[in-house]
Protein backbone atom coordinates (compact mmCIF):
# COMPACT_ATOMS: atom_id res chain seq x y z
CA UNK A 1 0.00 0.00 0.00
CA UNK A 2 2.42 2.21 0.90
CA UNK A 3 5.15 3.20 -2.35
CA UNK A 4 8.34 4.76 -1.67
CA UNK A 5 8.43 6.48 -4.95
CA UNK A 6 5.54 8.73 -4.88
CA UNK A 7 6.17 12.29 -4.75
CA UNK A 8 4.00 14.47 -2.73
CA UNK A 9 3.92 18.33 -3.52
CA UNK A 10 5.89 19.12 -0.28
CA UNK A 11 8.49 16.22 -0.14
CA UNK A 12 6.45 14.61 2.87
CA UNK A 13 6.35 9.95 2.74
CA UNK A 14 3.49 9.52 2.21
CA UNK A 15 2.70 8.55 6.37
CA UNK A 16 4.13 11.37 6.88
CA UNK A 17 2.26 14.02 8.55
CA UNK A 18 2.87 17.98 8.31
CA UNK A 19 4.56 19.61 11.69
CA UNK A 20 2.56 19.17 14.33
CA UNK A 21 2.42 21.91 17.15
CA UNK A 22 -0.15 21.80 19.84
CA UNK A 23 -0.71 24.48 22.67
CA UNK A 24 -3.23 24.44 25.60
CA UNK A 25 -3.98 27.97 27.66
CA UNK A 26 -3.78 31.19 24.94
CA UNK A 27 -6.80 32.69 25.61
CA UNK A 28 -6.29 34.25 29.02
CA UNK A 29 -10.27 34.96 29.33
CA UNK A 30 -11.62 31.60 28.79
CA UNK A 31 -12.39 28.37 30.82
CA UNK A 32 -10.00 26.16 28.79
CA UNK A 33 -8.13 26.99 25.07
CA UNK A 34 -5.92 25.70 22.85
CA UNK A 35 -4.28 25.67 19.60
CA UNK A 36 -3.73 23.28 17.39
CA UNK A 37 -1.48 23.21 14.00
CA UNK A 38 -0.53 21.17 11.14
CA UNK A 39 1.96 22.94 9.21
CA UNK A 40 0.22 25.91 8.00
CA UNK A 41 -3.14 24.99 9.13
CA UNK A 42 -3.29 26.88 12.59
CA UNK A 43 -6.93 26.41 14.57
CA UNK A 44 -7.34 28.01 18.27
CA UNK A 45 -10.33 26.70 20.62
CA UNK A 46 -11.59 28.60 23.45
CA UNK A 47 -14.05 26.41 25.93
CA UNK A 48 -16.70 28.51 28.22
CA UNK A 49 -18.87 27.23 30.49
CA UNK A 50 -20.34 24.78 31.69
CA UNK A 51 -22.67 27.60 32.10
CA UNK A 52 -26.46 28.34 32.14
CA UNK A 53 -28.15 27.77 29.41
CA UNK A 54 -29.98 30.45 27.87
CA UNK A 55 -32.72 30.47 26.70
CA UNK A 56 -34.41 28.77 29.63
CA UNK A 57 -35.91 26.32 27.45
CA UNK A 58 -33.13 25.31 25.60
CA UNK A 59 -31.87 23.39 28.55
CA UNK A 60 -31.92 19.60 28.73
CA UNK A 61 -32.57 18.23 32.11
CA UNK A 62 -31.33 15.16 31.92
CA UNK A 63 -27.83 16.06 30.20
CA UNK A 64 -25.23 19.05 29.50
CA UNK A 65 -25.24 20.31 25.72
CA UNK A 66 -22.06 20.72 23.99
CA UNK A 67 -22.34 23.68 21.17
CA UNK A 68 -19.39 23.98 18.43
CA UNK A 69 -18.82 27.41 16.56
CA UNK A 70 -16.53 26.80 13.95
CA UNK A 71 -15.36 30.01 11.92
CA UNK A 72 -12.94 30.61 9.38
CA UNK A 73 -11.19 34.08 9.57
CA UNK A 74 -12.05 36.34 6.42
CA UNK A 75 -8.43 36.24 5.55
CA UNK A 76 -7.31 32.92 6.56
CA UNK A 77 -7.29 31.89 2.82
CA UNK A 78 -6.57 33.90 -0.95
CA UNK A 79 -10.07 34.45 -1.56
CA UNK A 80 -11.57 36.49 1.18
CA UNK A 81 -14.12 34.76 2.69
CA UNK A 82 -17.36 36.78 3.74
CA UNK A 83 -17.39 37.04 7.15
CA UNK A 84 -20.70 34.99 9.27
CA UNK A 85 -21.80 31.54 9.64
CA UNK A 86 -22.45 29.92 5.96
CA UNK A 87 -23.76 26.27 5.05
CA UNK A 88 -20.07 24.85 5.35
CA UNK A 89 -19.16 26.50 8.59
CA UNK A 90 -22.70 25.11 10.06
CA UNK A 91 -22.45 21.75 8.74
CA UNK A 92 -18.23 21.70 10.00
CA UNK A 93 -19.89 23.04 13.32
CA UNK A 94 -22.42 20.08 13.97
CA UNK A 95 -19.25 17.82 12.61
CA UNK A 96 -17.34 18.78 15.24
CA UNK A 97 -20.24 18.36 18.00
CA UNK A 98 -20.56 15.21 16.99
CA UNK A 99 -16.86 14.36 16.90
CA UNK A 100 -16.78 15.32 20.57
CA UNK A 101 -19.74 14.13 22.23
CA UNK A 102 -18.89 10.48 23.00
CA UNK A 103 -15.81 11.82 24.70
CA UNK A 104 -17.59 14.67 26.96
CA UNK A 105 -19.79 13.36 29.86
CA UNK A 106 -22.32 15.40 29.12
CA UNK A 107 -24.72 14.12 31.87
CA UNK A 108 -22.55 15.04 34.60
CA UNK A 109 -23.75 18.79 34.06
CA UNK A 110 -27.13 18.65 32.98
CA UNK A 111 -29.33 22.06 31.79
CA UNK A 112 -25.75 23.77 31.67
CA UNK A 113 -23.94 24.53 28.44
CA UNK A 114 -20.30 24.45 27.42
CA UNK A 115 -19.74 26.46 23.86
CA UNK A 116 -16.80 25.68 22.04
CA UNK A 117 -15.37 28.73 19.86
CA UNK A 118 -13.10 27.12 16.83
CA UNK A 119 -11.18 29.78 14.97
CA UNK A 120 -9.17 29.43 11.81
CA UNK A 121 -6.48 31.85 11.90
CA UNK A 122 -4.93 30.99 8.67
CA UNK A 123 -5.67 27.88 6.15
CA UNK A 124 -3.96 25.30 4.01
CA UNK A 125 -6.70 22.31 4.06
CA UNK A 126 -7.64 19.95 7.05
CA UNK A 127 -8.79 22.71 9.27
CA UNK A 128 -11.89 21.08 10.46
CA UNK A 129 -9.52 18.54 11.80
CA UNK A 130 -7.17 20.91 13.66
CA UNK A 131 -10.25 22.66 14.76
CA UNK A 132 -11.27 19.11 16.28
CA UNK A 133 -7.96 18.60 18.08
CA UNK A 134 -8.09 22.27 19.29
CA UNK A 135 -11.26 21.88 20.64
CA UNK A 136 -10.36 18.27 22.39
CA UNK A 137 -7.50 19.64 23.99
CA UNK A 138 -9.40 23.13 25.31
CA UNK A 139 -12.31 21.03 26.82
CA UNK A 140 -9.67 19.24 28.60
CA UNK A 141 -8.09 22.40 29.65
CA UNK A 142 -11.54 23.62 30.92
CA UNK A 143 -11.64 20.84 33.28
CA UNK A 144 -14.60 19.84 31.22
CA UNK A 145 -15.56 16.08 32.49
CA UNK A 146 -14.39 13.87 29.61
CA UNK A 147 -14.02 10.04 29.27
CA UNK A 148 -11.33 10.47 26.48
CA UNK A 149 -9.66 13.06 24.24
CA UNK A 150 -10.11 12.68 20.74
CA UNK A 151 -7.70 13.10 17.81
CA UNK A 152 -8.72 14.28 13.99
CA UNK A 153 -6.62 13.36 10.82
CA UNK A 154 -7.39 13.70 7.40
CA UNK A 155 -6.20 10.71 4.86
CA UNK A 156 -6.14 11.47 1.06
CA UNK A 157 -6.07 9.45 -1.63
CA UNK A 158 -4.38 11.28 -4.46
CA UNK A 159 -4.61 9.40 -8.15
CA UNK A 160 -4.19 5.69 -6.58
CA UNK A 161 -2.16 6.82 -3.60
CA UNK A 162 -3.24 6.65 0.06
CA UNK A 163 -1.62 10.20 2.00
CA UNK A 164 -1.67 11.14 5.23
CA UNK A 165 -2.50 14.71 5.98
CA UNK A 166 -3.49 16.95 2.87
CA UNK A 167 -2.15 20.16 1.89
CA UNK A 168 -4.44 22.84 -0.09
CA UNK A 169 -2.00 21.60 -3.40
CA UNK A 170 -2.99 17.93 -2.69
CA UNK A 171 -6.80 18.56 -2.19
CA UNK A 172 -6.62 19.93 -5.72
CA UNK A 173 -4.86 17.35 -7.15
CA UNK A 174 -5.68 15.99 -10.85
CA UNK A 175 -4.19 13.24 -12.13
CA UNK A 176 -5.44 9.98 -12.50
CA UNK A 177 -8.06 9.59 -10.22
CA UNK A 178 -7.91 12.58 -8.71
CA UNK A 179 -7.92 13.60 -4.86
CA UNK A 180 -10.17 12.23 -2.09
CA UNK A 181 -10.34 13.82 0.96
CA UNK A 182 -11.46 11.18 4.05
CA UNK A 183 -11.42 13.44 7.69
CA UNK A 184 -12.00 11.19 10.54
CA UNK A 185 -11.36 11.44 14.58
CA UNK A 186 -10.62 8.47 16.86
CA UNK A 187 -10.98 7.99 19.99
CA UNK A 188 -7.10 6.77 21.44
CA UNK A 189 -9.00 3.41 21.90
CA UNK A 190 -10.18 3.47 18.69
CA UNK A 191 -13.50 4.39 18.45
CA UNK A 192 -14.65 6.48 15.41
CA UNK A 193 -16.32 9.58 15.92
CA UNK A 194 -16.28 11.21 13.15
CA UNK A 195 -15.69 10.40 9.17
CA UNK A 196 -16.74 12.39 5.75
CA UNK A 197 -15.61 11.92 2.40
CA UNK A 198 -15.15 13.38 -1.02
CA UNK A 199 -14.06 11.85 -3.90
CA UNK A 200 -13.65 8.50 -5.11
CA UNK A 201 -12.56 5.27 -3.51
CA UNK A 202 -13.36 1.37 -3.46
CA UNK A 203 -14.50 0.37 -0.47
CA UNK A 204 -11.25 -2.14 0.29
CA UNK A 205 -9.43 0.98 -0.19
CA UNK A 206 -11.32 2.98 2.31
CA UNK A 207 -10.87 0.10 4.87
CA UNK A 208 -7.06 0.81 4.54
CA UNK A 209 -7.41 4.60 5.16
CA UNK A 210 -9.66 3.82 8.12
CA UNK A 211 -5.98 1.59 9.42
CA UNK A 212 -3.68 4.81 8.29
CA UNK A 213 -6.00 6.99 10.28
CA UNK A 214 -5.84 5.14 13.62
CA UNK A 215 -2.01 5.16 13.10
CA UNK A 216 -1.91 9.07 12.46
CA UNK A 217 -4.40 9.67 15.46
CA UNK A 218 -2.22 7.88 17.96
CA UNK A 219 0.27 9.72 17.32
CA UNK A 220 -1.65 13.00 17.31
CA UNK A 221 -2.84 11.69 20.74
CA UNK A 222 0.69 11.44 21.73
CA UNK A 223 0.97 15.14 20.69
CA UNK A 224 -1.93 16.28 22.60
CA UNK A 225 -1.54 14.55 25.78
CA UNK A 226 2.17 15.62 26.15
CA UNK A 227 0.68 19.83 25.52
CA UNK A 228 -1.94 19.32 28.28
CA UNK A 229 1.15 17.84 31.01
CA UNK A 230 2.53 21.49 29.84
CA UNK A 231 0.40 23.59 30.97
CA UNK A 232 1.15 26.60 34.00
CA UNK A 233 4.94 25.40 32.89
CA UNK A 234 7.69 25.64 30.33
CA UNK B 1 -41.96 18.86 21.10
CA UNK B 2 -42.88 15.50 19.75
CA UNK B 3 -40.67 12.82 20.41
CA UNK B 4 -40.82 9.02 20.82
CA UNK B 5 -41.66 7.70 24.16
CA UNK B 6 -38.98 6.26 25.70
CA UNK B 7 -41.15 3.05 25.97
CA UNK B 8 -41.32 2.41 22.25
CA UNK B 9 -37.80 3.49 21.95
CA UNK B 10 -36.47 0.61 24.45
CA UNK B 11 -39.34 -2.19 22.43
CA UNK B 12 -37.82 -0.79 19.07
CA UNK B 13 -34.18 -2.11 20.63
CA UNK B 14 -35.45 -5.76 21.99
CA UNK B 15 -36.93 -6.00 18.99
CA UNK B 16 -33.87 -5.32 17.06
CA UNK B 17 -31.90 -7.63 19.23
CA UNK B 18 -33.81 -11.05 17.57
CA UNK B 19 -33.65 -8.90 14.09
CA UNK B 20 -36.81 -7.80 14.09
CA UNK B 21 -38.58 -4.38 13.07
CA UNK B 22 -41.88 -3.50 13.95
CA UNK B 23 -43.24 -3.48 10.00
CA UNK B 24 -41.90 -6.94 9.89
CA UNK B 25 -38.73 -5.71 7.58
CA UNK B 26 -35.41 -7.38 8.03
CA UNK B 27 -32.89 -4.57 9.24
CA UNK B 28 -31.44 -4.30 5.76
CA UNK B 29 -34.31 -3.88 3.46
CA UNK B 30 -36.13 -1.16 2.59
CA UNK B 31 -39.58 -0.31 2.31
CA UNK B 32 -41.41 0.20 -0.96
CA UNK B 33 -39.55 3.07 -2.96
CA UNK B 34 -41.92 4.73 -5.97
CA UNK B 35 -40.73 7.29 -7.87
CA UNK B 36 -42.90 9.27 -10.29
CA UNK B 37 -40.91 12.00 -12.83
CA UNK B 38 -42.31 14.96 -14.64
CA UNK B 39 -44.72 15.72 -11.42
CA UNK B 40 -44.65 19.81 -11.74
CA UNK B 41 -44.90 21.39 -14.99
CA UNK B 42 -42.92 24.60 -14.57
CA UNK B 43 -39.94 23.12 -13.51
CA UNK B 44 -36.91 22.12 -15.85
CA UNK B 45 -37.51 18.62 -14.37
CA UNK B 46 -39.23 16.81 -11.68
CA UNK B 47 -40.07 14.11 -9.18
CA UNK B 48 -41.87 12.66 -6.51
CA UNK B 49 -40.33 9.82 -4.26
CA UNK B 50 -42.04 7.99 -1.63
CA UNK B 51 -40.19 5.27 0.64
CA UNK B 52 -43.01 4.19 2.43
CA UNK B 53 -45.06 7.17 3.88
CA UNK B 54 -42.31 9.37 3.60
CA UNK B 55 -42.62 11.85 0.74
CA UNK B 56 -40.41 14.71 -1.17
CA UNK B 57 -40.87 16.65 -4.15
CA UNK B 58 -37.80 17.33 -6.26
CA UNK B 59 -37.82 19.82 -8.81
CA UNK B 60 -34.83 21.49 -11.06
CA UNK B 61 -34.51 24.72 -12.38
CA UNK B 62 -32.27 26.12 -14.70
CA UNK B 63 -30.59 29.71 -15.38
CA UNK B 64 -27.61 31.51 -17.29
CA UNK B 65 -25.39 33.30 -15.22
CA UNK B 66 -21.77 34.15 -15.03
CA UNK B 67 -19.09 31.17 -14.02
CA UNK B 68 -16.85 31.01 -10.86
CA UNK B 69 -13.61 32.67 -11.73
CA UNK B 70 -11.64 28.99 -11.11
CA UNK B 71 -13.56 27.39 -13.41
CA UNK B 72 -14.55 29.28 -16.22
CA UNK B 73 -15.91 26.70 -18.54
CA UNK B 74 -17.98 24.93 -16.37
CA UNK B 75 -21.46 24.98 -15.28
CA UNK B 76 -22.49 25.03 -11.70
CA UNK B 77 -25.23 23.44 -9.60
CA UNK B 78 -27.08 24.45 -5.64
CA UNK B 79 -28.80 21.91 -3.96
CA UNK B 80 -31.20 23.61 -1.20
CA UNK B 81 -33.88 21.76 1.10
CA UNK B 82 -36.68 22.37 2.96
CA UNK B 83 -38.24 20.88 5.63
CA UNK B 84 -41.67 22.46 4.94
CA UNK B 85 -43.75 22.78 7.93
CA UNK B 86 -46.74 20.92 6.20
CA UNK B 87 -44.85 17.66 6.38
CA UNK B 88 -44.68 16.89 9.76
CA UNK B 89 -45.95 19.00 13.52
CA UNK B 90 -42.27 19.08 14.74
CA UNK B 91 -40.75 21.51 11.48
CA UNK B 92 -41.02 24.82 12.43
CA UNK B 93 -41.13 28.00 10.00
CA UNK B 94 -38.07 30.83 10.16
CA UNK B 95 -34.48 30.63 9.14
CA UNK B 96 -33.52 27.12 7.63
CA UNK B 97 -31.76 25.07 10.66
CA UNK B 98 -29.10 22.20 10.46
CA UNK B 99 -31.23 19.53 9.40
CA UNK B 100 -32.41 20.88 6.24
CA UNK B 101 -29.10 22.65 5.16
CA UNK B 102 -27.55 19.03 5.80
CA UNK B 103 -29.63 16.95 3.53
CA UNK B 104 -28.82 19.66 0.31
CA UNK B 105 -25.02 19.99 1.38
CA UNK B 106 -25.14 15.62 1.40
CA UNK B 107 -26.98 15.78 -1.59
CA UNK B 108 -25.02 18.55 -3.44
CA UNK B 109 -21.83 16.23 -2.61
CA UNK B 110 -22.99 12.80 -3.54
CA UNK B 111 -23.98 13.95 -7.35
CA UNK B 112 -20.76 16.15 -7.46
CA UNK B 113 -18.27 13.81 -6.43
CA UNK B 114 -19.51 11.13 -8.65
CA UNK B 115 -19.00 13.74 -11.22
CA UNK B 116 -22.63 12.72 -12.23
CA UNK B 117 -23.16 15.92 -14.12
CA UNK B 118 -20.59 16.97 -16.51
CA UNK B 119 -20.29 20.41 -16.11
CA UNK B 120 -18.01 21.37 -18.46
CA UNK B 121 -20.83 20.48 -21.11
CA UNK B 122 -23.04 23.14 -19.31
CA UNK B 123 -20.73 26.28 -20.77
CA UNK B 124 -22.36 27.99 -23.27
CA UNK B 125 -19.68 31.01 -23.54
CA UNK B 126 -16.59 30.45 -21.86
CA UNK B 127 -15.80 32.68 -19.15
CA UNK B 128 -19.32 34.32 -19.54
CA UNK B 129 -21.78 32.59 -19.52
CA UNK B 130 -22.76 28.95 -18.27
CA UNK B 131 -25.83 26.83 -16.60
CA UNK B 132 -26.70 26.79 -13.40
CA UNK B 133 -29.14 23.88 -12.13
CA UNK B 134 -30.67 24.62 -9.39
CA UNK B 135 -32.21 21.18 -7.49
CA UNK B 136 -34.61 22.13 -4.51
CA UNK B 137 -35.84 19.20 -2.41
CA UNK B 138 -39.19 19.65 -0.14
CA UNK B 139 -40.42 17.36 2.03
CA UNK B 140 -44.21 16.28 2.24
CA UNK B 141 -44.40 13.87 4.39
CA UNK B 142 -41.85 12.98 6.91
CA UNK B 143 -42.07 9.47 8.30
CA UNK B 144 -38.22 8.70 8.36
CA UNK B 145 -34.81 8.68 6.32
CA UNK B 146 -35.67 12.09 4.36
CA UNK B 147 -32.15 11.58 3.71
CA UNK B 148 -31.99 8.89 0.99
CA UNK B 149 -35.39 10.09 -0.38
CA UNK B 150 -34.01 13.06 -1.31
CA UNK B 151 -31.02 11.79 -2.79
CA UNK B 152 -33.21 9.48 -4.64
CA UNK B 153 -35.35 12.21 -5.78
CA UNK B 154 -32.29 14.69 -6.74
CA UNK B 155 -31.36 11.62 -9.53
CA UNK B 156 -35.41 10.75 -10.22
CA UNK B 157 -35.45 14.72 -11.19
CA UNK B 158 -32.25 15.36 -13.14
CA UNK B 159 -32.97 12.45 -15.19
CA UNK B 160 -35.98 13.47 -16.26
CA UNK B 161 -34.87 17.41 -16.70
CA UNK B 162 -34.67 18.94 -20.25
CA UNK B 163 -32.37 21.76 -20.61
CA UNK B 164 -34.83 25.07 -21.90
CA UNK B 165 -33.95 27.00 -24.92
CA UNK B 166 -32.14 29.99 -24.74
CA UNK B 167 -31.79 32.59 -27.03
CA UNK B 168 -28.29 34.06 -27.55
CA UNK B 169 -29.20 37.16 -29.27
CA UNK B 170 -31.35 38.35 -26.23
CA UNK B 171 -29.46 36.66 -23.43
CA UNK B 172 -32.52 35.08 -22.73
CA UNK B 173 -33.58 31.99 -21.37
CA UNK B 174 -36.86 31.10 -22.94
CA UNK B 175 -38.47 29.21 -20.09
CA UNK B 176 -41.67 26.58 -20.70
CA UNK B 177 -40.12 26.01 -24.09
CA UNK B 178 -37.61 23.39 -23.49
CA UNK B 179 -34.97 21.78 -25.68
CA UNK B 180 -35.10 17.69 -26.37
CA UNK B 181 -31.62 17.86 -24.68
CA UNK B 182 -31.70 16.21 -21.49
CA UNK B 183 -28.88 17.13 -18.91
CA UNK B 184 -25.55 15.43 -19.67
CA UNK B 185 -25.30 12.81 -16.89
CA UNK B 186 -22.93 10.10 -16.36
CA UNK B 187 -24.26 6.31 -16.77
CA UNK B 188 -24.13 5.35 -13.23
CA UNK B 189 -26.45 6.60 -10.93
CA UNK B 190 -25.01 7.65 -7.31
CA UNK B 191 -26.86 7.01 -4.88
CA UNK B 192 -26.77 8.09 -0.87
CA UNK B 193 -27.80 5.08 1.70
CA UNK B 194 -27.39 5.74 5.05
CA UNK B 195 -27.00 3.12 7.55
CA UNK B 196 -28.19 4.25 11.05
CA UNK B 197 -27.08 2.45 14.26
CA UNK B 198 -29.90 1.63 16.93
CA UNK B 199 -28.63 0.21 20.25
CA UNK B 200 -26.07 -1.91 18.93
CA UNK B 201 -27.66 -3.04 16.21
CA UNK B 202 -27.47 -1.48 12.37
CA UNK B 203 -30.01 -1.06 9.86
CA UNK B 204 -31.37 1.14 7.12
CA UNK B 205 -34.40 3.20 6.26
CA UNK B 206 -35.69 4.18 9.38
CA UNK B 207 -39.41 5.15 10.10
CA UNK B 208 -39.74 8.06 12.00
CA UNK B 209 -39.73 6.38 15.56
CA UNK B 210 -36.70 3.93 14.29
CA UNK B 211 -34.82 7.52 13.77
CA UNK B 212 -36.00 9.18 16.80
CA UNK B 213 -34.25 6.34 18.73
CA UNK B 214 -30.83 6.08 16.61
CA UNK B 215 -27.47 7.46 17.86
CA UNK B 216 -25.15 7.92 14.78
CA UNK B 217 -25.38 7.22 11.19
CA UNK B 218 -23.25 7.14 7.87
CA UNK B 219 -24.62 7.91 4.93
CA UNK B 220 -22.98 6.71 1.78
CA UNK B 221 -22.56 8.14 -1.62
CA UNK B 222 -22.39 5.23 -4.07
CA UNK B 223 -22.14 4.94 -7.64
CA UNK B 224 -20.89 1.86 -9.92
CA UNK B 225 -19.88 0.64 -7.00
CA UNK B 226 -17.41 3.16 -6.08
CA UNK B 227 -17.45 5.59 -3.01
CA UNK B 228 -17.71 8.84 -3.45
CA UNK B 229 -19.10 11.05 -1.21
CA UNK B 230 -19.89 10.24 3.35
CA UNK B 231 -20.77 11.72 6.60
CA UNK B 232 -20.75 10.37 9.78
CA UNK B 233 -23.68 11.73 11.81
CA UNK B 234 -25.16 12.18 15.53
CA UNK B 235 -23.47 11.62 18.79
CA UNK B 236 -22.32 8.03 19.33
CA UNK B 237 -19.17 6.90 17.82
CA UNK B 238 -18.34 3.76 16.01
CA UNK B 239 -15.94 0.70 16.18
CA UNK B 240 -14.30 -0.17 12.91
CA UNK B 241 -15.66 -3.56 13.36
CA UNK B 242 -18.94 -1.79 13.11
CA UNK B 243 -17.88 0.58 10.61
CA UNK B 244 -16.50 -2.20 7.79
CA UNK B 245 -19.99 -3.90 8.62
CA UNK B 246 -21.71 -0.58 7.50
CA UNK B 247 -19.36 -0.76 4.32
CA UNK B 248 -21.00 -4.32 3.20
CA UNK B 249 -24.13 -3.06 4.36
CA UNK B 250 -23.91 -0.21 1.32
CA UNK B 251 -22.75 -2.40 -1.44
CA UNK B 252 -25.73 -5.15 -0.72
CA UNK B 253 -28.06 -2.32 -0.44
CA UNK B 254 -26.88 -0.57 -3.30
CA UNK B 255 -26.79 -3.54 -5.45
CA UNK B 256 -30.91 -3.25 -5.05
CA UNK B 257 -31.43 0.16 -5.12
CA UNK B 258 -29.19 0.58 -8.00
CA UNK B 259 -31.42 -1.54 -10.50
CA UNK B 260 -34.50 0.24 -9.46
CA UNK B 261 -33.06 3.56 -9.79
CA UNK B 262 -31.05 3.19 -13.03
CA UNK B 263 -34.33 1.88 -15.05
CA UNK B 264 -35.55 5.50 -14.61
Amino acid sequence: MVTKTFKRPDGRKVDEMRKITAKVGIVPNADGSAMFSFGDTIAVAAVYGPKMMHPQHSQNAEKGTLRCQYNMLSFSVTDRIRPGPSRRSMEISKITEWALEPVVMLKDFPTQVVDVHINILQANASTRCAGINAAALALAHAGVPMKNLVSSVSIGKLDKQLVVDLIKEEEDWEEGEGATDMPFTFTPDGQLTHVQLDGKITPKQLKEAVELARKATAEIYEIQKKALKEIGGK
Amino acid sequence: MIITPRINGDRIKRYLSEGKRFDGRKPDEFREITIETGVSKNAEGSARVKIGETEVLVGIKMAVGEPYPDSPDAGNMMVTAELLQLSSPRFEGGRPGFDSVEIGRVVDRGIRESKYIDFSKLCIEKGKKVWTVFIDIYSINDDGNLLDAAGIGAIAALKHAKIPKYDEKEGKVLFGELTKDGLPLAKGVPIAITVYKVGDKLLVDPTREEEDVSEARITTGISDGVISSMQKGMEKSLSVEEFNKILDIVERVWKDLNSKIEKI
